[in-house]
């Protein structure tokens, strides 16, 4: 299917169409009213100056009803004068409707476009969002939408208004002198496409030198990221000789780009002088035959001055828009790719036993026989097991070996395929769950997490609204506590882009205080720990153990220590459980737990019997 | 974002860029020659139409046309040569300016200190760096070609009208000053409702930042539709500001059309009446039309170019204030004359190392701190021996690396390298001969032979995999299909943590430093891929003065001195055997975290 992706336009377009529609109707009439105003100076100079009137036959008409001052051809300037000033004034209020009506219908429309593209991708699936380039999706929500509305806003009527001005004008000169009406029609086409094909060739040497400044931003940026390194090794020279280069090089592509294009603008100017000198001795040739009127020159020469600058800058006008083209296409294939399923209505097809939808899950989570792959690596082979309500287990593996997947199908972040297992959270089959219930009932802390560029209460409390005893309590449980007071607005303090740089653990522990803040049935920590030193580790540690007994808790680690106090261990392999049970069974057992256990070295048993579990 | 402030208004910023205009006077005075040039013939042409007029089309003449079509030709001709000359010469300063400023500012901060750094973000330098610069070039090149321009556009209109009929022409002038009225009452308001706009603007990009960035998590948290509804009030702002900025321009235009249309009806009944009388030729009412018609373009320039001096003001200002700053760590005029600066090191007169390291007496806290975190301390640390420095993330543990670097200075007390002060000797010489190894692998886009031979410029293959080859990095680099000449990527991105590490490791035994520094290098590399690194680093460390900064402590325990640090201070110090008999913090720490496999 080969749409053009203008189409794309239409579907954002329908809250704005009426607002276009008002816009090409006052451009034209306001196009028109502007014709009107040589009109009137030449109606003046021929018919009481030049003593003849212009063959134009509806302009002594118009005239006859305007109100005069004066006597004899006073009277008759007079009228010409208040018609060029009324036709200015209702000129400029279609003038002004035209762009107000132009900006309403093109901001709606951008609006609307920005809103669709950021809430499809709030709802585009995990998967969707774990495969895309993050930069390059930002690129085309930001530069590729400014194309767009460029497009929309300007473009789109600028190459409207251009036909309806050589329309209108041609219409106008035609009758009043065919001769002189070829020969400025004649230069439109050939200083249109003399920018068109100097644009298609220049495209390339602007690409150039766009390149060129990316790369001396990457090297810049590179330089003050690193700094440490360049002090460390002393390359400032070596850094300023290699930034010093590239400055120069991307100048001089400029200053050549910029022979070109002083080449282009000299000959453009040369073109449309070229023009105005031929009409000039066109017409008086015409006027020594007696074909022209003094008047009808001046309407020639003020027409030709209002068609040939937007017609020598249309060819810009339309190599810019077949950029918004290419633009469209790529904000469609953001918008095209489907969402995700069962967001928040449930599936209620089954006597899943949990219908009261406000109602916390149960926290025993079944696998049974689930298999899984991304797109075709297999991930996960034929796992199977139980977690009972209330018990906290650990998943050890290596990196790869399928551990994070468990927690990812739990939140229904990945779909299990039919027929490959089920997975039931609280006695049904986590299909049948809406995603949003299914993951409210779940806290996750994820390998890297995410803070958002808000205050720490914020994102403690998920954007949403909750009692500031409740988002201290939960910060203390994550040992987060005492860095967030030592910073001096507290809770209110800003992170991120816009605000202080937590450090890896700090961040980490502000993320497990946001997971653990509504002591959600099911809690799973996913390598949450693992950029925290041993001793925080150790003390969050302890903050969990508080919440043992009353929540399921899934510990996802490579660290052997952080899995120490769970009820049961899975040890992961190769998308297989290896071998699962208790501590001391596993130990007994010596595999692989007692293997990583020698490796990583623990003193397991003085901890376990040191807390009392 | 927040990083375009408004100006303050003082005019002194302008000053800083003198020495930069120095070497375009001579391409801004052809600017201006020119500028002067065109719009001399754009003054002309009503002239020249006037002259067609009043010879050819009045009379009905054709005879001499070809003297006139000339004559026309030469005029335009000009116009495309003072065209051609003026858009060149603008770009060149526009180009040159902005790359010396680059260049100027680049070099700055490679002399500055890392509390700079610190304190300030990347992002924040980089558009200093980058796009200040720009607009001031684009305004110092193309702000003169406007103003030049308008102002002389207005002149020589305002002449010619007067000269071709001193008393209709007095009246149309008179229309330049409501003009003008009305151009600075509208413009101000529009570059208010612009900035607001762009200001918006630069919100919406970072909500889309945060919103994909952020998208995985705000799943698992359901908080889609309050992102969603936060998203839509900005969008909803921007339409408001957008939608006011363009009204305000669709009033604008018309109302200025508006004097010209009242310009243009008087000259019909004025100048109409007075050609009827004979005291006035048609063409001149023709030129006096076309000029009245034509005054409002140079003046909306003028208005324009005028509001964007006054936001050009805040990148000079910001740019000066970047120029301005001075390094808090120099090395004094007797050092620099022997041992040379930054970008001219002066290596002949460098001494070699041993590596003997000593503290004395040295107190130090951070500029930004309220605390001293040492306080007369006194360490002499041996050539070739190791110190390890352990605590919890974020105790201090850099700090005494941070001062043997020189990054920071001690408030009191001196540091000594082979028995003299660190401050005898340039910085250049003192970095030159450590190696240092981050906690976080930072590499450079280019190819791993480019990363590598960062520690050795010019180092030869052989050398590289010689160093590759210490500290097991050659495994990654055999692995790749390209080998050394592999590109790793921005930042390296190409390349797991894990391989990322190897080569910044690569890189710094290829120094052959005297004094060796390792950051919590091993911190983010799974338990296997550490034993290897530590095999490395163990064969790599012999013979040189040793830092060793970790939070896991198996390579600690052979380390000849083991600092324990809490809070910022040094709470216990001594060898492995020392400090677990001690039974102290090490002891704890040892305990909670680790103990030794064969132990078991």
């Amino acid at each position: 299917m080969q749409k053009s992706p203008f189409v794309l336009i239409l579907s954002f377009s329908v809250g704005s169409r009426r607002f276009y529609a008002a816009a090409f109707v006052f451009m034209l009439l306001s196009v028109y009213l502007g014709f009107l105003l040589p009109q009137a100076v030449g109606f003046a100079v021929d018919s009481v100056i030049g003593g003849r009137a212009p063959e134009s036959s509806f302009m002594p008409a118009i005239i006859k009803f305007m109100p005069s001052v004066g006597e004899g051809d006073i009277r008759v300037l007079s009228r010409a004068g208040i018609f060029t000033v009324l036709m200015a004034a209702l000129g400029g209020v279609c003038s002004f409707l035209w762009h107000r009506s132009v900006a309403v219908g093109s901001e709606k429309m951008v609006k609307s476009l920005r809103d669709a593209l950021y809430s499809h991708i709030q709802y585009l699936p995990y998967e969707w969002h774990s495969g895309v380039q993050t930069g390059d999706i930002i690129q085309r929500c930001t530069s590729d939408v400014s194309i767009v509305s460029l497009f929309v806003a300007t473009q789109i009527t600028e190459i409207v208004r251009s036909v309806a001005l050589v329309v209108f004008a041609y219409a106008m000169l035609l009758p009043l002198n065919a001769p002189m009406t070829a020969i400025s029609f004649a230069f439109l086409p050939v200083i249109l496409f003399y920018s068109l094909i100097f644009l298609r060739k220049a495209s390339e040497r602007f690409l150039a030198a766009d390149e060129a400044e990316g790369k001396l931003l990457s090297i810049a940026q590179e330089n003050f990221t690193g700094v440490r390194v360049v002090r460390a090794f002393g390359r400032e020279r070596f850094e300023l000789d290699k930034f010093s280069a590239q400055n120069s090089y991307f100048a001089d592509l400029w200053m050549r780009l910029g022979e070109l294009l002083s080449t282009y603008w000299g000959f453009g100017d040369l073109l449309v002088g070229l023009q105005t000198v031929t009409l000039c001795v066109a017409g008086a040739w015409q006027a020594s035959l007696g074909e022209m009127t003094v008047g009808e020159f001046m309407i020639f020469l003020s027409y030709n001055g209002m068609i040939i600058w937007p017609i020598r800058g249309l060819g810009r006008v339309l190599s810019d828009a077949s950029k918004a083209g290419v633009s469209l296409k790529r904000l469609r294939e953001i918008l095209d790719a489907p969402l995700e399923t069962d967001i928040y209505i449930d599936n209620d097809n089954d006597n899943s036993g949990a219908k009261d939808a406000a109602a916390p899950l149960r926290g025993d989570i079944v696998f049974d026989h689930v298999s899984f792959a991304y797109e075709d690596t297999p991930v996960l082979k034929d796992i199977s097991f139980t977690v009972k309500e209330g018990t906290t287990v650990g998943i050890l593996g290596h990196a790869g070996s399928g551990k994070s997947t468990i927690a990812q199908l739990i939140c229904r972040l990945y779909d299990l395929e039919e027929g490959c297992g089920v997975i039931n959270v609280g006695g049904a089959d986590i299909r049948n769950l809406s995603r949003s219930r299914l993951r409210r009932n779940i806290g996750i802390v994820m390998q890297e997490p995410f803070l958002y560029s808000r205050t720490i209460r914020e994102n403690i409390s998920s954007l949403r609204e909750a009692p500031l005893e409740r988002i201290k309590e939960a910060a203390s449980l994550a040992k987060a506590d005492e860095a967030i007071e030592s910073f001096a607005e507290g809770y209110e303090t800003v992170v991120g882009e816009r605000g202080v740089t937590l450090s890896g653990g700090q961040k980490q522990r502000v993320a497990i205080a946001r997971a653990v803040l509504n002591r959600p049935p099911i809690m799973i920590f996913d390598d949450s720990l693992s950029a925290v030193d041993s001793e925080t580790d150790a003390r969050i540690r302890e903050g969990i153990a508080a919440l043992m007994g009353s929540s399921t808790i899934i510990i996802i680690a490579h660290r052997i220590t952080s899995v120490s106090r769970a009820d049961y261990i899975i040890v992961m392999e190769q998308g297989r459980i290896a071998e699962a049970g208790s501590v001391r069974e596993l130990l007994e057992r010596g595999g692989i737990y007692k293997r990583i256990y020698d490796l990583q070295g623990s003193d397991e048993d003085e901890e376990v019997s040191g807390n009392g579990i | 974002m927040g990083y375009d402030d408004e100006p303050s208004g003082s005019i002194g910023a302008w000053r800083g860029m003198i020495p930069f205009f120095r070497p375009f006077k001579a391409l801004l005075l052809g600017i201006s020659a020119m500028m002067i040039v065109c719009s001399l013939v754009d003054a002309l042409v009503p002239i020249y139409q006037k002259y067609i007029i009043d010879s050819f089309i009045v009379p009905g003449r054709a005879d001499g046309l070809r003297t006139a079509a000339v004559c026309g030709v030469i005029m335009i001709s000009v116009r495309m040569i003072g065209t051609m000359f003026f858009t060149r010469l603008a770009i060149k300063v526009e180009m040159g300016f902005s790359r010396d400023l680059k260049r100027a500012c680049f070099s700055r901060l490679q002399t500055l200190s890392l509390s700079y750094y610190n304190t300030t973000s990347v992002g924040y330098i980089i558009s200093r760096v980058m796009s200040d610069t720009d607009k001031i070039g684009l305004m110092l090149a193309w702000g003169l070609v406007d103003i030049l321009w308008g102002v002389s556009g207005v002149i020589f209109s305002v002449a010619a009208m007067l000269l071709l009929d001193a008393s209709l022409g007095m009246w149309l002038v008179a229309t330049v000053i409501p003009m003008a009225f009305v151009t600075g009452w509208f413009q101000s308001r529009i570059l208010r409702h612009n900035r607001a706009a762009r200001q918006l603007n630069s919100q919406i990009t970072g909500a889309f930042n945060e919103g994909i960035l952020g998208a995985r998590t705000s799943k698992t948290l359901v908080i889609e539709d309050v992102n969603i509804s936060e998203f839509s009030s900005l969008t909803g702002g921007m339409y408001k500001e957008s939608v006011r900025a363009a009204s305000l321009s669709a009033a604008y235009s018309p109302i200025m059309m508006m004097f010209g249309s009242l310009a243009v009806a008087m000259i019909i009944v004025r100048g109409g009446a007075e050609v009827m009388g004979r005291a006035m030729e048609i063409g001149v009412l023709s030129a006096l039309v076309s000029y009245s018609i034509n005054i409002f373009e140079p003046i909306q320039h003028l208005a324009a170019i005028f509001s964007e001096i006054t936001a050009t003001q805040a990148n000079i200002e910001r740019v000066t204030a970047l120029l301005g700053e001075r390094p808090e760590i120099t090395d004094s005029p007797e050092i620099t004359a022997k041992y040379g600066d930054t970008f001219n090191p002066k290596r002949e007169g460098w001494e070699p190392i041993k590596g003997n390291i000593a503290f004395d007496d040295v107190t130090f806290k951070y500029p930004d701190g309220t605390e001293y975190v040492l306080e007369h301390f006194n360490l002499t640390i041996p050539a070739g021996s190791c110190v390890a420095i352990v605590g919890e993330t974020g105790a201090g543990k850099s700090t005494l690396v941070n001062l043997a670097c020189r990054f920071y200075e001690p408030t009191s007390g001196r540091i000594l390298i082979d028995g003299r002060d660190i401050r005898e000797r340039s910085q250049l010489w003192l970095r030159s001969n450590i190696g240092y190894m981050l906690q976080s692998p930072h590499l450079f886009s280019g190819s791993i032979r480019d990363n590598i031979s960062y520690g050795k410029l010019g180092a030869s293959d052989d050398e590289i995999m010689a160093a590759a080859r210490l500290v097991s990095a050659d495994e990654v680099i055999e692995k790749l299909p390209g080998g050394l000449a592999s590109e790793v990527g921005e930042g390296g991105d190409k390349l797991s943590t894990g391989e990322k590490q190897l080569i910044c490791f690569a890189r710094a035994v290829i120094s052959d430093p005297r004094i060796f520094i390792l950051d919590e290098a091993t911190s983010s590399i799974d338990t296997e891929a550490e034993l290897a690194i530590q095999r490395a680093i163990s064969k790599s460390l012999e013979g040189r003065t040793s830092f060793l900064i970790a939070h896991r402590l198996s390579t600690v325990k052979k380390a000849d001195l083991i600092l324990a640090v809490r809070d910022g201070k040094i709470i216990e110090r001594g060898t492995h055997a020392e400090l677990i008999k001690q039974k102290g913090y090490y002891a704890k720490l040892y305990h909670t975290q680790f103990e030794d496999g064969e132990k078991v």
